[in-house]
């Protein structure tokens, strides 16, 4: 799994990020265009290019891209 | 005492699907109660026995269990087959595919829910039409949801479709049953404390959150929906077709 990729996968969740924009650090629940709808496609998106289950639990006690990174990692 | 109660149930046979858990089962409980005469069907047999073991004979009547998927195919048939006629239906069989935004939506989770919640109930009540194994003037009560009918949340689009299509088939079901005097409305539930609505994307505090939006500032007990479906399946509703009731506890009117 390669951090660069799992960014871009991430910014496609939102109707208009540039990967860009975002790095392993941004803490994303702070982005403005954070919402519940991005979070549930997150998950689903974890779910479909990954096959990882992450819940709700895990979007709440990540605070960056790389925290969820690591949980979607660890599970792989 | 007058003894004068148009809510009783008693003297009425009533098949629960989905009589094993959530609203199913409170269903099958407080219609026994009222003194109904229960044929409970689920898939689960451990549960759906618990469930035919508790269920009141305080008005003297017997219950009966029908082991049957009316999801899976030969289901609907293994179910009509050894079941007497009935004055009342209350089909709550379902399933949730959890929270997924549409752009997700698999084709085969698709087919699943909407056989799920919407195929096997038209089927079901086909059959039971088509065999006469409806009194006249029964009563027909559909769970649906308020999913898809007044509320629209992300990540409910196939759950939701999948409940209108309930609503819009109830309807057509009052209009079509009402030669033989048989009565069809639905209930539409909001949240209920019911093992369908725990999924795993949401976390408790999320939904403690949601619960806010709710007039009565809670999530609903299975009870509080058997009770309504309970009177719909009473005389005291004898001039109720076609209609849904909302079970929301306000949140419908709060959005």
């Amino acid at each position: 799994m390669e951090i660069n990729e799992f960014i871009e996968n991430f910014a496609d969740q939102f109707d208009d990020l540039e990967a860009a924009s975002l790095s392993a650090d941004t803490p994303f629940k702070e982005l403005d265009e954070w919402s519940s709808l991005v979070a549930l496609s997150v998950i689903a998106m974890i779910d479909e290019e990954y096959d990882v289950a992450v819940k709700g639990d895990d979007i709440r006690s990540a605070e960056t891209i790389q925290d969820l990174f690591n949980i979607v990692e660890s599970r792989a | 005492m007058s003894g004068y109660n148009p809510f009783t149930l008693e003297g009425k046979t009533i098949l629960v699907t989905g009589a094993s858990s959530g609203i199913g089962r409170a269903t099958a409980m407080e219609c026994a109660k009222l003194g109904a005469s229960i044929v409970a069907t689920a898939r689960n047999e451990e549960r759906l026995s618990q469930v035919l073991s508790e269920l009141d004979t305080s008005c003297g009547q017997t219950h009966r269990m029908i082991l049957a998927d009316i999801v899976a195919p030969g289901g609907i048939d293994l179910l009509i087959d050894g079941m007497p006629a009935v004055d009342g239906v209350s089909d709550n069989a379902g399933a949730s595919n959890g929270n997924k935004p549409i752009k997700f939506i698999k084709d085969e989770e698709l087919a699943e829910i909407l056989q799920a919640n919407t195929v096997a109930h038209v089927n079901l009540a086909k059959a039971l039409f088509k065999k006469k194994l409806l009194n006249k003037d029964g009563s027909y009560v559909f769970t649906a949801s308020i999913g898809g009918n007044t509320s629209h949340v992300t990540g409910q689009a196939v759950y939701g479709i999948s409940k209108s299509a309930v609503n819009s088939f109830m309807q057509y079901c009052a209009v079509e049953f009402a030669g033989r005097g048989i009565r069809c409305n639905s209930v539409c539930p909001g949240m209920i404390k019911t093992p369908l609505i725990q999924v795993d994307t949401l976390t408790e505090e999320d939904m403690a959150k949601d619960a806010e939006k709710y007039l009565l500032k809670r999530y609903g007990e299975p009870e509080e929906v058997a009770r309504t479906t309970a009177f719909l399946l009473s005389d005291a509703s004898s001039y109720i077709t076609g209609v849904s009731i909302v079970v929301d506890g306000g949140y419908t009117v709060n959005h």
